[in-house]
């Protein structure tokens, strides 16, 4: 449904954007996840037509929207746009906003669209109020009703949730998440904040510099990042340093781990394809220290952080070097204290030195 | 957002704490007095109505002044609306050639008093200017539209009104920055259609404000109209007045001037019908120029090219022609200190007015009641007063005063005292800004209204309220605005002249006194002097103001 | 900086008005500026009397006036019209002066019948006519301009000119009102064009052919050809058979009165006399080329070029009086 091709952008002669591929599949959802600067907002409007490429190309259906030289009109693009201000038009209503995009339609159609919109985003109430007598919530509601309406073919959401709080963002973002796959709209999130990402999209492209780092599903970019920005940017996790001992095991300082330790590969560091002796990082997920007070392995907590049903514990290793460590609220430790644990590593992560 | 009429801002009060809520309400309240004053002196000549003299023009004046007042407020509303907004977007949101010297010149017709402009045109274009004798001695063409007519005074006005919707149609233009022109796109709307569904309307509350202050220095003008001989309301009122000898019957036209205004007034409020014209989505960055190119580029070009003719390379030109003929006999070392008080009161003038109008703009956004709303407008009707009117209207209560300090002292001594108030600069200034309050407030007003709720609670939350946050938070966002407004009354106050000519102490005399020695005999000639000087003078503000607001755009 | 600080401080806190002095004279004036200061210079380098003046129109000034009641600074009202003084004595706003030197100096019907006021110029309003199409035999009296043989051959000033309303007041004076009326009513059939703001403009109209015939003050016709000297216009003087019943030439005057409250009596009334006399009167007259309302004084030689005439002798008090009536009488003639 859209597909980048090889995109590259820049403005003067600072690089933007390079070499940018992925392609979202009808009714799936994507997400750019980045840092701030990292050029996802800018991949985002040279989709909808409001920046122009220097190279590659973007298609939309079957149909080239842009390529150097060329750029569809960002109103001829039949693409949906939802800001992160919302950007919703003051000196109209809610439903005046709604159908603002529906001039093409006949009265009544525009009528029964407007109001099945208003339906779907549970709004109905709201039809006359204008935008500054609705709370954060309902106006994003409206932005993204607008922005429905005209059936676009692709639905881009530009941090949609990031001016809400903490918990109207995780309700919301699942609802807009069954919006759309029950009106099986294609779409395309960009966000830095990955449990946004995690909540709403099928698949995300993990961007630094310009550059995709990873384009995977949630599970994978967690559990298989193929570099060290992706390992450090998404999830929790500390980097221990690893002697290879052979293509199955790799000691670190809490012990020998088993598995492949080939095979994974990445951009920056080429594949881990050492041989015995080799050094390298190995990737510890807060979900794979698991504590075990029968364990001979002693760690001191360092710092702790509640978070309801679990604890975040930061963990000093005798030999030096830290550890994260998520473990069940009940097992409240006081800083200082030395508890036991051990691995429970399903598969080794690890980046050459 | 929160909805400010069910979410008063807590501890936001203007003068101080202890005062309480009773702050706003006070400024307002003491702010319409000073122009209800002089208003309700010349209402309260309804109470005696001259009857002969009702009579004479119901049947014989009204109906025709009537239709031609409406005709003139009909069509220069439209022909300032649209160049004013016209000119307003091309400078602020297209890029042509031109365009950085277009945007502060479109300006200048500010600068030249309407009537002189109009005395010009019709030097110009009546059977004895220059274009007509030309056209009937070279070509034989004598099936000219006359320049004394309907459709000429309107298009006079125009062109010496249009700056007001410019000036305040430009601001909003540039206050909305490219996000909902964004949002407009996406949904499918072209940037052409984005501007009258998206950019004109949210500018509306701009270009009203102008529209407003255009519209009602129309009603209130007698010395174009005069120079066309075109009878409207106020031509009728001062007929009344200066002719019949009856300042009662004046003053009740007058009256009914003011109400017809007031509803209008009232009624573009009501058609708002709540929605709000201020956005934290801004975001994006200024508006990003249309460039212009080809054919376009040359009419955005020739457009305003052809405007700033009209409105200002022709009439100065003209003038300056005539102050070249004078210069030798007229311009002596007096003009300095004409030019010296002119300089002084519009200078004093506009601060103040626009102080007073930024307190009561202020006292609005704390308590926008309907009541406060209502005195709001009251308090700046003066400006739809013929001058001449409010002047007296003005200075009668002012003499009162003075008569009773007189009176007292005389007969508690026994001795003679000159006038204590009459003839003092603070009381001039006072009437000044009776007048004007409406210049300076409609571009504050609109610009306070586009800071959102949101900066203010941000401010307060930051323990800023109350005058610190006028201060830190309101000023520094209202310069524009502000300087927009000291600008505009600046000019006005130039160009003022009954209110001067009432209240000026003896040998005050300023450039714009000057303009009426010469033109009360007809002396056009050499009134150009002293009009090329006001128009200079009015420069400053003209050139400061498109220095310091451009800065940001 | 400072120097202008100071200068704002000092000029907003000086309450300019001071007590009475005894050597000064306080006018309020209609009259322009530009032709009564260099009166009153020459009046205060003889006398050593000072005089401090304010110009506005005479409507505000009248307004002034009043609202100042017995408290006003000024002494002298002046106007540049009869109707503004007769109104300013209606209202009593000026004080009968008996003057010896001021009786002797202006005549009768120049001044007003109750001495509250005293013309000081005369100002003749005249036919000015386009000498290549009109000749001088053609032309009779001011309401001979209403007969259709000058349709589409008249141009004329706009009603709302003081100058017009007082020659209306003059033919209601003499003819009544409905004849008056008629008259009006045949001038305004018979314009070319729809009436000038001012004098200049209509002789420029006459001048460039678009009508004929105009009815003017003579001082802007001066004033007209000293610039232009080779426009085609020539003076005309109407109503010279005395055996008519309206016989003379319109005249107008600009002159002076005394206030009601005047706190420098005498001296306003020494002024006064002084603008009268022989010495000033060439002064005050020629200035702007208007007639000396003292008839032992000679007119600017521009002005005698033009010819004697003989004035209207119906006191120019009556124009002032039937000022109200003469406009209405045009707006029903639909004389705009």
């Amino acid at each position: 449904m859209l597909a980048l091709d090889h995109v590259a952008q820049s403005y003067g002669s600072k690089p933007v954007l390079s070499d940018v591929s992925f392609v979202l599949s009808p009714g799936q959802i994507g997400c750019l996840l980045g840092p701030s600067g990292c050029g996802k907002t800018t991949a985002l409007r040279l989709i909808a037509g409001f920046e122009k490429l220097s190279a590659g190309e973007i298609r939309i259906g079957a149909e080239i929207v842009s390529h150097p030289g060329h750029s569809l009109a960002p109103e001829q693009r039949r693409v949906g746009l939802v800001f992160q201000d919302y950007a919703l038009f003051p000196h109209l209503s809610v439903e005046q906003n709604i159908a603002f995009g529906l001039s093409a339609l006949p009265a009544t159609d525009r009528r029964m669209r407007v109001a099945e919109m208003l339906d779907l985003v549970g709004l109905d109430h709201e039809a006359t109020a204008y935008p500054h007598q609705l709370s954060g919530g309902q106006q994003q509601r409206v932005a993204l009703a607008r922005a429905l309406a005209p059936r676009p073919r692709l639905l881009l959401l530009d941090e949609p949730f990031s001016n809400l709080d903490v918990e109207l963002r995780e309700k919301l973002s699942l609802e807009v998440r069954d919006i759309l796959k029950q009106e099986a709209i294609t779409a395309l999130l960009v966000t830095h904040d990955q449990h946004e990402a995690f909540a709403m999209a099928d698949v995300i492209g993990v961007m630094n510099k310009g550059v995709i780092q990873q384009w995977d599903t949630p599970y994978n970019l967690y559990h298989q990042p193929t570099n060290r920005f992706v390992a450090d940017f998404v999830g929790q996790g500390v980097l221990l340093t690893g002697n290879v001992l052979n293509s199955r095991q790799v000691e670190i300082a809490l012990g020998v781990l088993e598995g492949k330790v080939d095979g994974e590969c990445s951009e920056e560091g080429g594949c881990v394809k050492c041989e015995k002796g080799c050094q390298v990082d190995v990737l510890i997920r807060p979900d794979d220290i698991i504590h075990d007070d029968s364990s001979l392995l002693m760690a001191e907590v360092e710092r702790k952080a509640f978070r309801g049903s679990d604890f975040l514990y930061t963990l000093k290793l005798p030999g030096g070097g830290h550890v994260l460590a998520q473990v069940d609220s009940h097992h409240n430790h006081a800083i200082g204290e030395r508890i036991g644990i051990r691995l429970g590593i399903d598969h080794v992560v690890a980046f050459r030195k | 957002m929160i909805d400010a009429k069910k979410a008063p801002v807590p501890g936001a009060f203007f003068i101080s704490k202890q005062v309480g809520s009773l702050g706003p309400v006070a400024v307002a309240t003491l702010l319409a007095l000073l122009t209800l004053i002089p208003v309700a002196v010349v209402a309260s000549a309804m109470l005696h109505p001259d009857q002969t003299i009702w009579d004479h023009l119901w049947h014989h004046v009204l109906p025709e002044l009537l239709v031609n007042t409406l005709w003139l407020a009909l069509g220069v509303s439209i022909g300032v609306s649209v160049l004013g907004t016209g000119l307003a977007w091309l400078t602020a949101a297209c890029e042509f050639p031109g365009r950085k010297f277009f945007s502060w010149a479109l300006l200048l017709p500010l600068a030249l008093p309407a009537y002189v402009t109009a005395f010009v045109w019709i030097g110009l274009l009546d059977f004895t200017g220059v274009l007509p004798t030309w056209l009937r001695e070279s070509w034989g063409i004598t099936q000219l539209p006359p320049i004394r007519s309907r459709g000429g005074v309107i298009l006079v006005m125009i062109l010496a009104l249009y700056p007001y919707v410019y000036l305040t149609a430009r601001a909003a233009f540039q206050g909305q920055g490219r996000r909902l022109l964004e949002a407009a796109q996406s949904l499918g709307i072209s940037r052409r259609r984005a501007f009258f569904k998206i950019a004109l309307p949210m500018a509306r509350p701009g270009i009203v404000a102008g529209l407003s202050l255009a519209l009602m220095e129309t009603l209130a003008d007698f010395g174009t109209v005069s120079v066309f001989n075109y009878n409207t309301f106020t031509t009728a009122i001062y007929q009344a007045w200066f002719s019949m000898f009856s300042l009662p019957a004046a003053s009740q036209l007058a009256t009914i001037l003011i109400c017809f205004v007031l509803a209008l007034v009232t009624l573009e409020q009501l058609s708002r019908n709540g929605a709000r014209y201020a956005t934290s989505a801004r975001g994006g960055g200024g508006a990003r120029r249309i460039v212009l190119s080809g054919a376009n580029a040359l009419m955005a070009t020739s457009a305003a090219g052809l405007v700033f003719l009209l409105a200002f390379v022709i009439p100065i030109g003209q003038l300056l022609a005539w102050t070249h003929n004078v210069m030798a006999t007229d311009l002596d070392a007096r003009y300095l200190d004409f030019a010296w008080h002119s300089l002084m009161l519009a200078g004093l003038g506009a601060v103040l007015v626009v102080s007073l109008a930024l307190a009561l703009a202020y006292a609005q956004r704390l308590r926008p009641t309907p009541a406060m709303q209502f005195s709001a407008r009251l308090a700046t009707i003066g400006y739809a007063l013929p001058g001449a009117v409010l002047a007296v209207g003005f200075y009668i209560p002012v003499a009162g005063l003075d008569n009773l300090i007189i009176d007292a002292y005389r007969d508690s001594t026994g001795e003679e005292i000159g006038q204590i108030l009459g003839g003092t600069l603070a009381v001039m200034l006072l009437a000044y800004c009776a007048r004007f309050l409406a210049v300076g407030f409609g571009p504050v007003e609109t610009g306070l209204a586009r800071i959102t709720r949101g900066m203010d609670e941000a401010a307060q939350v930051l323990g800023t309220t109350g005058l610190k946050r006028l201060f830190r938070v309101h000023l520094p966002m209202l310069r524009a605005p502000l300087l927009a407004a000291t600008a505009l009354a600046f000019v006005d106050i130039m160009k003022e002249l009954p209110i001067t000519l009432m209240t000026r102490p003896f040998g005050w005399d300023t450039l714009a006194t000057r303009v009426f020695e010469m033109t009360s005999e007809g002396e056009w000639e050499r009134a150009a002097l002293p009009a090329v000087a006001i128009c200079l003078v009015g420069l400053l503000p003209i050139f400061f103001l498109v220095k310091h607001s451009d800065a940001r755009t | 900086m400072k120097s202008l600080k100071s200068a704002l401080f000092g000029a907003l806190l000086v309450v300019v008005a001071q007590a009475a002095q005894a050597d000064e004279v306080v006018v309020y004036s209609a009259r322009n500026e530009q032709l009564i200061k260099p009166l009153f210079d020459a009046y205060t380098k003889e006398t050593g009397v000072q005089i401090k003046f304010v110009t506005d129109k005479e409507g505000p000034l009248m307004a002034r006036l009043k609202a100042e009641g017995r408290n006003t600074p000024a002494d002298i009202f002046m106007t540049v019209d009869a109707g503004n003084l007769w109104q300013a004595a209606r209202e009593d706003l000026l004080k009968p002066v008996n003057s010896k030197v001021l009786a002797a100096n202006i005549p009768e019907h120049l001044r007003d019948p109750g001495n509250e006021w005293f013309g000081l110029s005369v100002r003749a309003r005249t036919v000015v006519y386009n000498r290549n199409k009109v000749k001088a035999g053609e032309l009779g009296t001011y309401e001979d301009l209403a007969n259709p043989k000058w349709k589409e051959r008249l141009c004329l000033r706009t009603s709302k000119k003081v100058y017009n309303q007082s020659l209306i007041g003059m033919l209601m004076a003499e003819h009544g009102e409905p004849k008056a009326e008629q008259i009006v009513r045949g001038w305004v059939a018979n314009l070319a064009t729809d009436p000038f703001p001012d004098d200049t403009k209509a002789m420029e109209a006459v001048a460039a052919g678009l009508c004929d015939v105009t009815v003017v003050n003579t001082y802007y016709f001066g004033r007209l050809m000293e610039k232009k000297p080779n426009l085609p216009l020539a003076i005309f003087w109407p109503n010279q058979n005395l055996k008519d019943k309206t016989a003379g030439v319109h005249v107008n005057i600009s002159g002076a009165g005394v206030t009601r409250h005047a706190k420098h009596e005498a001296a306003a009334i020494k002024l006064l006399e002084w603008l009268s006399s022989e010495k000033a009167q060439n002064l005050y007259a020629d200035v702007n080329l208007e007639y000396p309302a003292n008839p032992k004084v000679k007119a600017d030689p521009v002005v005698t070029a033009w010819g004697s005439f003989k004035p209207n002798l119906i006191n120019i008090a009556q124009a002032g009086a039937l000022q109200a009536k003469a406009v209405m009488l045009m707006d029903r003639a639909g004389y705009k």
